[in-house]
């Protein structure tokens, strides 16, 4: 017989599992969104501006692109608001009064205009003056950007509570510019956006090297790859610094999840960063078996200075027990590590990759120098890859915290909820999402590698999103 | 008036927004097997709604979002509560959503045939369900003295739902087929008026018994008096024996905007029923959960009333805008710009 103690562990796990895993699948479609959207408008506008009909040719198939990932991506969007409240209703009572108010605004202001204007530039094509029909794309851009600003206000609440104060054990909003304006909130929004540009970028730029490596549509794919670049060099160089800001920003809010990220036990200065370590990653374990370290580096990007100092897990545990109460304050070390890891090196190697793209396109051999094409074919899994790293990271990080130093998950979840109820709905979502993927997928690959038609030419009249309907 | 109750009326506003937007294009989709004859007409359909679909959804996440917001109590006991129901109404829609992008992405009619089934299913689950679920806000549900919900599924059902569920599905069928007689040509656009005036009888008496039930439930259960939910009930009722009436004669314009109120009307009986409590507890009436119990802070409530004022405007333009961009019927638009 499991005692009821268990039992409430495994409801809270399973509810930890479904957001876990819907909030990651939901972000594989979100960052695409974000960077593609304006990377599609800045090619309408070229053609708009008179710069060549193959920025039209461009824009209708990344447009289309851009669509099959966008309907998946508000599909898996509805799942995410109606989770607060079915699996998290201590936390969505606790929070509600400020959390939601970001919620219902992102809402309001940005999904209206971002679904509104999408119908608008998939419908518009021949309704509206070419240069309303501009403005079209560019609203919908300016939707996802604020979609996006409004619900990392919600979730940099959760990481650094500001702006609130708790009142007969809930949390009130006293001060909505604190809110918006969080410092932690304005770095993770910039960090996200750059992320999207350069998942967009690296899209752009792998199925541009895939139809340049197979001598196909050069003429038109040969601009892409440069647009790309020319986004994708400075933006991804760009995010690996505002990443680390946000290092910086974490060790001042949250100085736990940064120990844990560093599987740092004791407290040191200056320090160096382990980049890969074998061990040292539980308490009666302190000292990895091997490490690489660098030394003094650790510092620099968590306080921005050579000799800066790094608190410890032994004492923040202290000190947390002296503030909390007695209880296990340390995130999963491992995930911590690992994903920071994961996260940097996917990113760095993003980076890498644009910047010898560029190299190459300058000395005028990209065209010729085939593994290089195929390595930007195979680039494009990264910024994903390193996304979801990022975003374990965070949440994960942020544990055993649901609101940081307010309310722990353990107790947040939704007592009426019973864990058969969960199994139930994860069973579902993993079967219906798993199927969705891959449909996505099939349909990405062949849109990807489809022959842009000519303008006028045969066919041309199906490139129009909105005749497939 | 003051702010929870202004919210409480924004809250139901929202709900007829969305219910009265995408009403008719859960109800285009119910239609796919039945007006169109054919593959390309079934396209010819879903371009009816297919710029303005995705826009009418999110007044169901605004809806949401909104009662996250200023009602947190009511959001977090109604969402854990109908776990079930919700995690449907989410399959639902997903399947929908996904419908509408990928039908078109492959030649294959049984592709095409899978996904325009998975459109009608979609609408017509949803329908269904947020008829029942929205019901039993009012007809009561189990729910514990620390304001938890206490009951299961199963307690969302009862005979006044699920006339409640099958009235959503009639209405919305019978509003998406007077659009349709104002967005189609030719011979879709007779077969979808002959639909909308064989669905008219079914659909307005069910409507009807739906928004008398309503009015004598809330004071059967919900401590109300005849008035006001009789007055938004007296609106209901009208508009949807004219919706018809209007049909008959020809007067396709008017009969939607019957239809159209009647919808925002009968869910203007259900809150009007419903206030001052969101959520009643069926047999603990005591554990009902109130406006005033639920309600977010003064602070709170009345930036969301700033955010409110200046967008819901905002919001409302645009979208009318969108409407009037494509206000032509599918088939016969002006060639060219």
């Amino acid at each position: 017989m499991a005692p009821m103690s268990m039992l409430a562990v495994t409801t809270v796990d399973l509810a930890r599992i479904q957001f876990a895993t819907t909030s990651l699948y939901h972000f594989l479609f979100v960052p695409l969104t974000l960077g593609l959207a304006p990377l599609v408008a800045v090619m309408q506008t070229l053609w708009y501006r008179g710069r060549g009909d193959h920025w039209l040719r461009l824009t209708r198939f990344f447009g289309t692109l851009m669509l099959i990932n966008f309907a998946i991506g508000v599909a898996t969007g509805l799942v995410q608001e109606f989770q607060f409240g079915m699996n998290w209703s201590v936390y969505s009572t606790y929070v509600g009064d400020v959390f939601g108010a970001p919620l219902a605004i992102e809402g309001l202001a940005a999904f209206m205009l971002e679904s509104t204007f999408l119908g608008l530039w998939i419908f518009g094509w021949d309704r509206l003056p070419r240069r309303v029909h501009l403005a079209t794309i560019w609203l919908l851009a300016l939707g996802t950007w604020l979609s996006a600003f409004f619900i990392i206000v919600a979730n940099s609440w959760m990481q650094r509570p500001v702006g609130s104060h708790v009142v007969d054990g809930r949390a009130e909003l006293t001060d909505v510019w604190a809110l918006m304006t969080n410092r932690f909130g304005i770095a993770a929004f910039t960090h996200v956006i750059l992320v999207g540009l350069t998942t967009a970028a690296a899209i752009v730029f792998g199925v541009g090297c895939w139809h340049l490596v197979r001598g196909r549509n050069r003429e038109l794919f040969r601009p892409a790859v440069k647009l790309a670049l020319i986004v994708g060099v400075p933006i991804s160089a760009l995010n690996l610094a505002v990443g680390s800001h946000l290092g910086v920003v974490v060790t001042d809010y949250q100085p736990m999840k940064i120990a844990a990220t560093e599987a740092q036990w004791t407290t040191c200065q200056p320090c160096s960063f382990s980049l890969f370590q074998i061990g040292g990653f539980s308490s009666d374990d302190e000292t990895p078996s091997f490490s690489i370290q660098i030394p003094r580096l650790l510092s620099v990007l968590a306080t921005g200075s050579l000799d800066g100092q790094v608190q410890g897990m032994n004492e923040l545990q202290q000190q947390d027990e002296a503030t909390f109460g007695p209880g296990d304050y340390t995130p999963p070390i491992r995930t911590a590590y690992w994903s920071m890891r994961i996260m940097a090196y996917a990113g760095t190697l993003v980076f890498l990759v644009f910047a010898l793209g560029a190299f190459l396109l300058w000395r005028g051999r990209l065209e010729t120098t085939r593994w290089f094409l195929w390595a930007g074919v195979l680039t494009i899994p990264l910024p994903y890859i390193a996304a979801l790293a990022g975003w374990v990271l965070s949440e994960v990080g942020r544990q055993p915290w649901i609101v940081w130093g307010l309310l722990k998950t353990a107790d947040a979840n939704s007592p009426s909820v019973s864990t058969s109820t969960i199994a139930f709905s994860l069973a579902v979502f993993a079967a219906l999402y798993g199927a969705l993927a891959v449909v996505d997928f099939v349909l990405m690959r062949r849109y990807a590698r489809l022959d842009p038609p000519e303008l006028g030419g045969d066919g041309d009249e199906f490139s129009l999103p909105a005749v497939e309907y | 008036m003051d702010l929870e109750t202004f919210w409480f009326c924004l809250i139901a506003l929202l709900w007829a927004g969305y219910f009265v937007l995408e009403g008719f294009d859960f109800g285009v989709g119910m239609l796919l097997p039945f007006v169109p004859r054919d593959d390309a007409e079934r396209g010819t359909l879903l371009r009816t709604i297919g710029p303005v679909w995705d826009g009418n959804e999110v007044w169901l996440i605004v809806a949401g979002g909104a009662t996250f917001a200023a009602f947190p109590a009511w959001y977090a006991t109604m969402f854990s509560g109908f776990y079930v129901a919700l995690l449907l109404v989410l399959v639902f829609l997903i399947v929908r959503v996904v419908s509408f992008e990928w039908r078109g992405k492959s030649e294959s009619p049984r592709w095409r045939s899978v996904w325009a089934w998975a459109n009608t299913i979609g609408s017509f689950g949803a329908s269904l369900v947020w008829g029942v679920g929205l019901a039993a806000l009012l007809s009561g549900t189990p729910i514990g003295s620390d304001g938890h919900y206490a009951g299961s599924f199963w307690d969302l059902f009862s005979p006044y739902t699920l006339v409640a569920g099958v009235a959503a599905v009639l209405l919305f069928t019978f509003h998406g087929a007077t659009f349709l007689t104002l967005r189609t040509v030719g011979e879709l656009h007779d077969r979808a008026e002959r639909a909308a005036r064989r669905l008219a009888l079914p659909a307005v008496a069910l409507g009807a018994v739906f928004v008398i039930w309503t009015v004598a439930v809330a004071i059967d259960r919900n401590d109300k008096d005849l008035f006001p939910p009789a007055l938004p009930a007296a609106i209901a009722l009208v508009a949807l024996v004219l919706a018809p009436l209007f049909l008959v004669r020809g007067r396709n314009g008017r009969a939607f905007s019957m239809t159209g109120i009647g919808i925002v009307a009968s869910v203007a009986t259900l809150f009007t029923s419903l206030y001052p409590r969101v959520m009643v507890s069926s047999p603990d009436f005591g554990n009902s959960l109130t406006v005033s119990d639920a309600a977010s802070s003064h602070y709170a409530l009345t930036v969301m009333s700033v955010v409110a004022l200046v967008f819901v405007p905002l919001v409302l333009l645009y979208q009318g805008w969108s409407y009037y961009v494509f206000r032509h019927r599918v088939g016969d638009e002006p060639v060219g710009s």
